[in-house]
């Protein structure tokens, strides 16, 4: 491992306490909703904002009590804070020169980094008269000069319009992949952390909720804030084998839990009904049109009933069925498409 | 449609406008401008002239070198008793000039507190000598540096200084390759303020240094000196001292005015 840490930061009204580890080239994501602690867990790493207690422990030497400007630490800000009265080359150059390398040397090393960005033609321009994602990579190429161990990226996309933030999400995982120390990267965007992460911890009023690859976290949430951002239904029940019992109603899934367990769907999965459908399709139950908005190409519907669920359905549908809130409705979920894991 | 404007409000502004502008327009109305090329040649107001620039300029040296970091230390550090320092820093801002001269006597003069261990130390003795106008004006303008410096500070982004911490930057590397380059508008401008009140001092300066012709007898020395005996030529050096207040306006206006509009 590169990065042990464990980052315990005491506020009034707030505690963040999380553990941290991170291997060579490995690019871990810290994903959450806003005031979760993430940017001051990035702070802590920096050396920007003091330890309560805890330890950084950095290719096996510990850096906790280390000031911000002797840790091998490079970061990334949000709104990439590039020095406005210096040029490019120099907002690159600034860190080689206080590590103390010749005007020369660390100009030569400058070059090279911007070289490797594509902006070679912008060495001698002002951060001002940069576009969005030039700026983010004047700021990488910055933050790359000082040779750090440990690269921090805080929201590195967020200063982006949607329009350039695409291709810019992926060029910046090409950039990152070729970094070999480890990189910690934060972010609220749970598409840009699904892109850009090796591994995902999501961090919630200071603590971590899940950790994991970003395929099985889309797969299974385990907290609501998660299923939120990767777009599941998501109930916490008891489990016996077959089914899970979720308030009242009993869910049957592909997979087989004992114990307390998770349900987790689509909106897409759940199908809507004027009147209780003919046969016998398994997880179905009846509950009342809470609210409809648009989502995409479909409509998501949300029905309030034992459990809350969102339902997309196409356009088409919402007139054929005449859904308006208020309305009692029948609603079913696949059992092919219901996942249980343990909770 | 505009609404009306309220005649309490304009009577009132119209009346203070008026007492602003009407002594400097009296200034110009009364100058004797016929003889004004001959009596600016004159040895005795190039002297004062050349004295003043050089004891302002001075004097602005000082404030800068001790002044900026001073406001660092109250815009950037937390210690016991910033807030009453800060304090303190400002009080040559409102206390009347000669109380300022008649403190600094007491202190540097030849039977003071520091200036008698001066003259014994080294035989150097401040007041009633030009090197005494400099440290005068310097007690008198530097608040308005610190004020000034200290805002502009206070406004910067902090989040730059951290950026350069993250790179390897040492705090006083920071301070001159970062902090000091994001506030030079603000120093520019503290410093003007700085110049512009120096060379306008009069009460600490004729308390402290005196009134000697070529030593110490700064513009508005000599004009207080020249109303007493040729009005006119007060009248002349007045111009001069107006002529340079609305030059630094001039130039202040480019830097404030046309930089927030």
């Amino acid at each position: 491992m590169t990065l042990r840490a464990r980052i315990v930061v005491e506020r009034p009204a707030f505690r963040l306490d999380l553990d941290l580890t991170v291997g060579r080239g490995e690019v871990v994501t810290l994903l959450g909703p806003n005031g979760a602690g993430k940017t001051t867990a990035l702070r802590a790493l920096a050396g920007l904002t003091p330890l309560t207690e805890g330890s950084i422990e950095l290719d096996g030497v510990r850096i906790e009590h280390e000031p911000a400007e002797r840790r091998p630490v490079g970061v990334v800000f949000q709104d990439y804070l590039l020095f406005p009265h210096l040029s490019a080359l120099d907002n690159v150059a600034f860190g080689p020169r206080c590590q103390g390398r010749s005007k020369a040397e660390a100009r030569r090393r400058a070059e090279e980094l911007l070289d490797r960005m594509g902006l070679a033609e912008f060495s001698s321009v002002r951060p001002r008269r940069l576009s969005g994602g030039q700026a983010q990579r004047v700021a990488l190429a910055r933050a790359l000069a000082v040779e750090p161990r440990l690269l921090l990226l805080d929201e590195p996309l967020a200063a982006l319009d949607a329009h350039t933030r695409l291709e810019i999400r992926s060029e910046l995982r090409r950039r990152l992949t070729g970094f070999d120390g480890a990189t910690v990267l934060v972010t609220h965007d749970p598409l840009d952390a699904m892109v850009l992460a090796d591994r995902l911890v999501v961090v919630e009023n200071g603590a971590v909720v899940q950790e994991g690859a970003p395929t099985e976290i889309a797969r299974r949430p385990r907290t609501d804030y998660v299923a939120r951002l990767v777009g599941l239904n998501l109930y916490r029940g008891e489990g016996d084998g077959d089914r899970v019992t979720v308030g009242g109603l009993s869910f049957a899934a592909e997979e087989h839990v004992t114990g307390p367990a998770f349900v987790a769907f689509a909106p897409r999965a759940v199908a809507l009904y004027r009147a209780r459908p003919d046969g016998s399709p398994r997880n179905l139950w009846e509950g009342r049109i809470d609210g409809i908005e648009r989502h995409g190409d479909n409509v998501r519907v949300h029905v309030d009933g034992p459990v809350a669920v969102a339902a997309d359905v196409t356009p088409a549908a919402v007139a054929e069925l005449d859904l308006t809130p208020g309305r009692p409705i029948w609603v079913s979920v696949k059992a092919t498409e219901t996942h249980a894991y343990p909770a | 449609m505009r609404s009306r404007v309220p005649w309490l409000l304009v009577v009132p502004a119209v009346l203070g406008m008026a007492f602003l502008v009407l002594p400097l327009a009296g200034l110009l109305v009364r100058a004797p401008w016929s003889t004004l090329p001959r009596r600016l040649s004159e040895p005795q107001v190039l002297e004062a002239l050349r004295l003043s620039l050089v004891t302002a300029s001075l004097a602005t040296v000082i404030c800068l070198v001790l002044g900026v970091p001073l406001a660092w230390l109250l815009a950037r550090t937390d210690f016991p008793g910033r807030r009453l320092l800060r304090a303190l820093v400002t009080v040559p801002l409102v206390l009347p000039p000669v109380v300022g001269g008649v403190a600094l006597l007491l202190v540097l003069g030849r039977r003071g507190l520091v200036g008698q261990w001066l003259e014994s130390a080294f035989g150097f003795s401040l007041p009633f000598t030009t090197a005494g106008v400099v440290v005068a004006e310097a007690f008198v303008a530097m608040p308005f540096l610190v004020i000034a410096v200290e805002g502009a500070l206070r406004a910067a982004d902090v989040r730059y200084e951290e950026a350069a911490a993250t790179l390897g930057a040492s705090r006083f590397t920071v301070f001159r390759r970062v902090t000091l380059p994001l506030v030079a508008p603000g120093v520019l401008a503290g410093g003007v303020l700085c110049w512009a009140r120096a060379l306008g001092e009069f009460g600490a300066t004729i308390t402290f240094a005196g009134n000697f012709p070529g030593r110490t007898q700064t513009m508005p020395l000599a004009v207080y000196l020249a109303l007493e005996t040729e009005p006119e030529a007060a009248i002349v050096l007045s111009l001069v001292l107006l002529a340079v207040s609305v030059l630094i306006l001039v130039a202040l206006r480019d830097r404030w005015v046309g930089a927030a509009a």
